[in-house]
């Protein structure tokens, strides 16, 4: 196959775009069919281009890194960005998983959404969402990345509000606005330092800039820098402080769910800071940072989900948990194994997501786990699709998740530093609460007696009885599952006799860093630590057993066993009423009763009615004069004319004087 | 050769007359007039400046000065008539529809 021209990679963004113009402007008119045909081929072409451009750089002697470059779009004296961007092995994972699950999704939201109102509406959005996603990959500098960055926030934001009649779904939209906001903000600062340290945001200038001074390890404003990006990467990728957007951005459609807020948006985060690892291996403080957030993140959602009724909600404490995974992993200097679980995670938890969708669709819009039960036998594909994703996420061997979840936990083991050990600690017994919560899930979905009626009534959809979905809906679920079965063969580490394939894939992005060496140990260690998050793997599906299938009542008795911890754990911790109470509403008072009532009403008011009072004071003063008389006018004429003159002739001299 | 200071007091004079009768004359017509006194007596500097320089800068701005006149005098002239036709006088006290 002859290598692919660089002019087409532009398509990759652009026709998504293309396809929201037609669908935002024109799709109101249009037929439902010719919708998705537009959506769907503005999202098929990309796929097929990016596995073009995949074959390309796989073959032999094909450069490392293409660069695209369409001329200038800043240029102020000395500072210059470009509309520029760059394909490298990290780039190609991520157009990868955004183009390919993006199609799969795109192919099962045709099903899903038929009933829908406004489906022109979300195809728009969704092609929206393409163009921002692959503009943030493909960008080869941090104010392009940006623009993505801030798009896909929009599109985000477009989606979770998209039921915009319910008011939680609208709130839920906001909630997620904001808080990105303040990750924003952390971006743009360290954009601000970078432009003043380095004179430019070009990703190669940057990292070779750094590159050639080593003595800038732990250079304190690298490490600002690289806080102020964790800072945005955090908001975006739901991390501790800000994640309590991602479980109220479930109010969106489920496809939605799987495709932004489960397997391509919050994995921006990661993907920036694998991008900026050059940065990031020269601030160990920094770095340490992720570490640390990342694993608080995965222990904390994943207790959370451990309680969750709602199974979106139990999907999304488990992503945001994930995403702790890939935090930590960073953090430890594993952005190989970071990137390896994002792939995985991509496959798996969309994959969870729609099958979570399909059992919704099949129950009429019931989300709630406690009136489901027994569906194993009614919509078997569903079952067995989602059975893969299940296996994948717990880390049952040898599906996808085992393989990328054992390489973070294993990097983390020998991680130099004081904190490896903890660390790992901390991520093997979230391996477990994972595979608990994942499994409950299943057999409180799957197994047991039906808890639901068979012609449930909901305000979501229309009623009817349970049924498996369309076949456009489990073809998706069908290919998913094969991706998270043997997704993960790309990565089999050599102690198992594999030859862990990616991370010699991305071995040109991240070697040229290469700050953090790892210290290489005996296989023996690698298989012992595997064959312990095995056993904790299986752990938690032996809990999930005994509790939700065998004796499904021990649940509750434990439950009241330990009714303050279950208290907290069903009530997230307070987290969403501690911000509002600490943060919300310090924040509004200040705007109701500063800004609103003085500044608004005093100030700006306030200066206006000022400025209408004088002009009708001066009138007051000034209308007796308006008499009408000609004469009276003419006087005041010549008498202003005789000012004039007097201050031309003896105005100069009196000036001098004074 | 007659100094430009007579031709600078005749045009202050003529000038003071017209801004008088500007201001204390009541008809119309008559205050027309006394504007084209002033406009005149702006004329007489014009030229006598450009006598004094030896430029003919001066003798053109009165060509624009002139030109304008006639032209305010053709409007004018027509306004005054539709005033007296409406009101049946020229008196200006009278004419006070402006007052606010």
């Amino acid at each position: 196959m002859s290598p692919m021209p660089a002019t087409y990679l532009w398509l990759i963004p652009l026709l998504p775009f293309a396809g929201f113009l037609v669908n935002g402007t024109l799709g109101r008119r249009l037929p439902r069919t010719l919708v998705s045909a537009v959506a769907l081929l503005c999202t098929a072409i990309p796929a097929a281009l990016v596995a073009w451009l995949w074959i390309t750089m796989r073959a032999a002697g094909a450069p490392d890194s293409i660069a695209l470059d369409s001329g200038p779009w800043i240029a102020i004296s000395g500072f210059h960005v470009d509309f520029a961007g760059a394909v490298d092995h990290l780039t190609l994972i991520m157009l990868g998983v955004v183009t390919g699950v993006g199609f799969l999704i795109h192919l099962y939201s045709v099903g899903y959404m038929a009933h829908e109102e406004g489906y022109w509406r979300f195809f728009a959005y969704l092609n929206l969402f393409m163009f921002f996603m692959s503009v943030l990959v493909l960008a080869a500098n941090f104010l392009l990345l940006f623009v993505g960055w801030e798009g896909v926030g929009l599109a985000s934001y477009l989606l979770i509000g998209f039921y915009f009649q319910k008011t939680s779904a609208a709130n839920a939209g906001r909630k997620a606005f904001v808080v990105n906001r303040i990750g924003d903000f952390g971006f743009l600062l360290a954009m601000f330092l970078l432009i003043a340290h380095f004179g430019s945001l070009d990703f190669n200038q940057i990292f070779s800039t750094i590159g050639q001074h080593p003595e800038w390890l732990g250079a304190r404003f690298l490490t600002a820098i690289a806080l102020f990006l964790v800072l945005g990467a955090a908001g975006k990728s739901a991390q501790i402080p800000l994640y309590v957007w991602l479980p109220d951005a479930m109010e969106g459609p489920t496809p939605v769910s799987a495709l932004i807020h489960a397997a391509t948006m919050v994995t921006a985060g990661i993907y920036m800071v694998a991008r900026c690892h050059a940065l990031f291996d020269r601030a160990p403080v920094a770095l340490a940072v992720v570490a640390c957030i990342g694993a608080a993140t995965a222990i904390f959602a994943a207790s959370i989900g451990m309680v969750q009724h709602d199974i979106k909600r139990v999907l999304a404490y488990s992503t945001i948990s994930q995403l702790g995974y890939m935090f930590l992993a960073c953090g430890v200097g594993a952005y190989a194994a970071g990137i390896f679980h994002l792939l995985t995670h991509a496959f798996f938890k969309a994959l969870l997501f729609l099958a979570a969708g399909s059992v919704i669709h099949a129950l009429s819009g019931e989300q709630d786990m406690r009136n489901m039960g027994g569906l194993r036998k009614r919509i078997p594909i569903t079952f067995y699709t989602m059975s893969a994703g299940v296996f994948a996420i717990a880390g049952m061997p040898p599906f996808a998740g085992f393989f990328s979840k054992d390489e973070i936990l294993y990097q983390t083991f020998i991680s130099r530093g004081p904190l490896g050990k903890l660390l790992w600690v901390v991520g093997l017994i979230t391996a477990g609460m994972t595979s608990f919560y994942m499994f409950r899930l299943w057999f409180k979905t799957f197994f047991g007696e039906p808890r639901f009626e068979d012609h449930v009534s909901s305000g979501e959809h229309d009623t009817h009885p349970i049924h498996e979905s369309l076949w456009i809906m489990l073809f998706p679920l069908v290919v998913l599952a094969i991706l998270s079965v043997i997704g993960g063969w790309i990565g089999i580490p050599t102690a198992l006799g594999g030859h862990n394939e990616i991370a010699h894939f991305l071995d040109p992005v991240f070697a040229s860093g290469a700050g953090i060496e790892t210290t290489t140990t005996g296989h023996a260690l690698e298989l012992f630590l595997t064959l312990v998050s095995v056993l904790v793997a299986a752990l938690g599906f032996c809990f999930a057993y005994i509790l939700y299938y065998k004796k499904p009542s021990t649940a509750a008795l434990l439950a009241d066993r330990f009714r303050p911890t279950y208290n907290v754990l069903v009530n997230k911790y307070w987290v969403d009423e501690i911000y509002a109470s600490f943060l919300i509403t310090p924040l509004l008072m200040f705007t109701r009763g500063f800004l609103q009532l003085i500044f608004e009403r005093g100030v700006v008011n306030g200066s206006g009615r000022a400025a209408a009072m004088a002009t009708r004071g001066v009138a007051w003063l000034t209308h007796s004069q308006i008499s009408g008389n000609i004469r009276s006018y003419a006087g005041w004429l010549a008498a202003g004319a005789a000012v004039v003159v007097a201050a031309m002739i003896f105005g100069r001299s009196l000036w001098v004087h004074l | 050769m007659v100094p430009t200071a007579y031709y600078l007091v005749l045009a202050a004079v003529l000038f003071s007359i017209g801004i008088a009768a500007f201001l204390i004359k009541r008809n119309v017509i008559t205050i027309f007039i006394s504007i084209e006194l002033m406009l005149n007596a702006v004329n007489l500097t014009f030229v006598a400046f450009a006598h004094m320089w030896h430029q003919v800068a001066g003798q053109i701005f009165v060509f624009f000065v002139m030109v304008v006149a006639a032209a305010e005098a053709a409007v004018g002239l027509a306004i005054i008539i539709s005033i007296f036709r409406t009101r049946q006088t020229l008196n200006v006290d009278e004419i006070d529809l402006m007052k606010s």
